[in-house]
């Protein structure tokens, strides 16, 4: 699988990163390199099967619905790149 | 330094007199004795550490303290603890301190053990050389040229050194087994499900499991003991009894039945850790342990399947690093200016097309979008923008179901595999590793190379099972040599048992 630095701007662009021109060239090589190895996959026979999504058997289950205690207010915004006293604050989204 | 086991110290404590202050204070002067050197800690927290010790000493001595009492552990960057630093050896959480306590560490806490100090990891946990961290290279104890192995590499240099007596890391696809092969420690995977994952920053949900490094398997088993069992707040943790691991590791049984599997044995394994772990087999047949030869025939794309799985699973988990409500966010002005710059070249571009120069400005980046890109670009490291990138192209549209969906389909044969094994033997054996420790900064530019290093470890983590990596002597090249055990999941018991057993051929 050849991966061109046009798909690299794409999939960058999904993935919300930047990537220089020059970046792209060695993301490109890397990521072909990578996916080329993985076309080993292809050997295998999996007509006849279920992908695995859980490792193990799991049902799923129900708690009581019960109040407990949450994170303080002052505790969820502690991390905040920038918050005021009650929000997170973000740039202006309509201009 | 002392390197006797958890329950040693204890009773030492109780019936000599010793005490866990001056216990600690050794492994505080060996920390800033070594530490500059071979960099497993990323933070430390000596003072709290003091404090503690006095308390859990008076609690030895009235006999109220916990199964980690006399216990001192390292704990891998990646599990919150309540006002410390969690970075994930990221730039994005530099800053980064939890507001709550992982499960694992209120067991710790609860069983009374000394959380020391923020060991040092590959970013993200992606990595099998702790060459990718923002606090740099962890390097190996025993020759400090060569990588500590990955991603938990600061866990398992912290226990080689004797900084601490056990630490917890975490094995995405052999993050605790690989590094503890090369560091010469015991590093145990659980069984997917028996650990809790609440408070683990994840990496790739589906495969990431907590456990622990010790200097012995009784000091694992301990530490594993504390941290296991069902807890409601993870949703995929398992509700299903745990083993008694410390109290069945008392009596040793020899009388196993080990599988070995012929691909584990195959071309790219170094020949002297061929011959090593092949001896140690013999040993134990000697003893008691019966060898069948077996076969897993799915192994070679082991690697394949973990890597797009996992990449995938990275890609949609590390979404949430996006500068808004915590972590690392690229400086307003910078990305209005970027902005601007951007306008400024379209309408240049354009200048004479009207039409093209309104769709192109249409095409651009709202404010908003600019600030996620600029933030997780400044933030994340290499590697990790490498696998981001590659998980979402495994699951873009038009990709998916030649490469996600292929891999869970694969991910499924190679647990039937193990599946099959395990109706014959109760461990399957091999070596841990196809090489000892490498070089710092060897395989840096391969990724493919790289990621080869980890053949041995991945399928235990695509089929959930639990494995164990125990020292098994050492390389004509100095470095230790780690045998691997698998066991079946939730039978964490014999995993110990046969690491147990090898630890015994040496006495």
């Amino acid at each position: 699988m050849s991966v061109s630095e046009k798909d690299v701007h794409y999939i960058a662009n999904l993935a919300r990163l930047q990537v220089t021109d020059e970046e792209a060239k060695s993301y490109a090589k890397d990521m072909s390199s990578i996916l080329d190895y993985m076309e080993l996959l292809n050997e295998v026979d999996t007509s006849n099967v279920e992908p695995l999504e859980h490792v193990i058997d799991l049902d799923s289950r129900f708690r009581k619905d019960e109040a407990k205690e949450p994170v303080s207010h002052e505790d969820a915004l502690k991390n905040a790149p920038d918050a005021d006293s009650d929000y997170f604050r973000v740039p202006k989204v309509i201009e | 330094m002392s390197t006797n086991s958890i329950a040693e110290i204890r009773e030492q404590i109780l019936n000599e007199n010793l005490s866990l202050k001056d216990i600690v204070t050794d492994y505080i002067a060996t920390i800033e004795d070594q530490d500059s050197e071979i960099n497993a800690f990323v933070s430390t927290y000596f003072e709290e550490a003091l404090s503690e010790a006095e308390k859990i000493e008076k609690k030895i001595k009235n006999g109220t303290a916990g199964s980690l009492a006399g216990a001192v552990l390292g704990i891998k960057d990646l599990i919150c603890e309540r006002g410390r630093q969690a970075t994930c050896a990221s730039e994005i959480l530099g800053d980064f301190e939890s507001v709550y306590d992982a499960t694992v560490i209120e067991r710790l806490k609860a069983e009374d053990a000394i959380l020391i100090g923020r060991t040092n990891m590959d970013e993200f946990a992606m990595g099998s050389a702790n060459q990718f961290s923002r606090y740099g290279a962890v390097k190996n104890p025993v020759d400090t040229s060569k990588v500590s192995g990955g991603s938990s590499g600061g866990s398992a240099a912290a226990v080689a050194s004797n900084m601490v007596s056990a630490s917890l890391g975490s094995d995405t696809g052999g993050s605790i087994r690989q590094p503890a092969a090369f560091c010469g420690v015991v590093g145990v995977k659980p069984t997917y499900g028996r650990v809790s994952r609440w408070g683990l920053i994840a990496f790739a949900s589906s495969f990431d499991c907590i456990g622990p490094f010790a200097n012995n398997v009784e000091d694992a088993a301990r530490v594993l003991q504390a941290i296991s069992g069902f807890d409601e707040k993870d949703n995929t943790s398992a509700n299903i009894p745990v083993q008694n691991y410390t109290e069945e590791l008392k009596q040793p049984n020899r009388n196993i039945r080990i599988g070995v599997p012929e691909e584990y044995f195959g071309e790219g394994l170094d020949s002297e850790i061929s011959s090593n772990i092949n001896e140690t087999l013999k040993k134990l047949e000697s003893e008691g342990a019966e060898l069948v030869p077996i076969s897993l025939p799915h192994t070679k794309y082991g690697i394949a399947t973990y890597y797009i799985l996992a990449t995938a699973e990275a890609s949609s988990n590390l979404a949430r690093f996006d500068g808004i409500r915590y972590g690392h966010r690229a400086e307003k002005s910078s990305v209005v200016e970027e902005l601007k710059e951007e306008e400024g070249r379209l309408r240049e571009e354009f200048k004479d097309d009207q039409v093209q120069l309104d769709l192109a400005l249409s095409k651009m980046d709202s404010a908003l979008i600019k600030l996620y890109k600029k933030s997780r670009t400044e933030g994340f490291g290499t590697e990790v923008k490498r696998r981001i990138m590659l998980g979402t192209y495994v699951l873009s549209s038009g990709y998916y179901d030649a490469y996600y969906a292929k891999a869970q389909k694969v991910r499924r044969l190679i647990q039937e595999d193990f599946k099959k094994a395990f109706e014959k033997v109760d461990v399957i054996a091999g070596p841990t590793t196809p090489t000892t420790a490498f070089d710092q900064g060897a395989k840096l530019d391969d990724p493919v190379q790289m990621y080869l290093n980890d053949i041995y470890t991945t399928s235990a983590n695509l089929a959930g099972i639990c494995g164990i990596s125990v020292p098994s002597g050492s390389h004509s090249n100095g470095l230790p040599i780690g045998i691997q055990f698998l066991a079946d999941s939730f039978q964490e018991s014999k995993i110990l048992n046969a690491g147990r057993l090898v630890e015994l051929l040496d006495k």
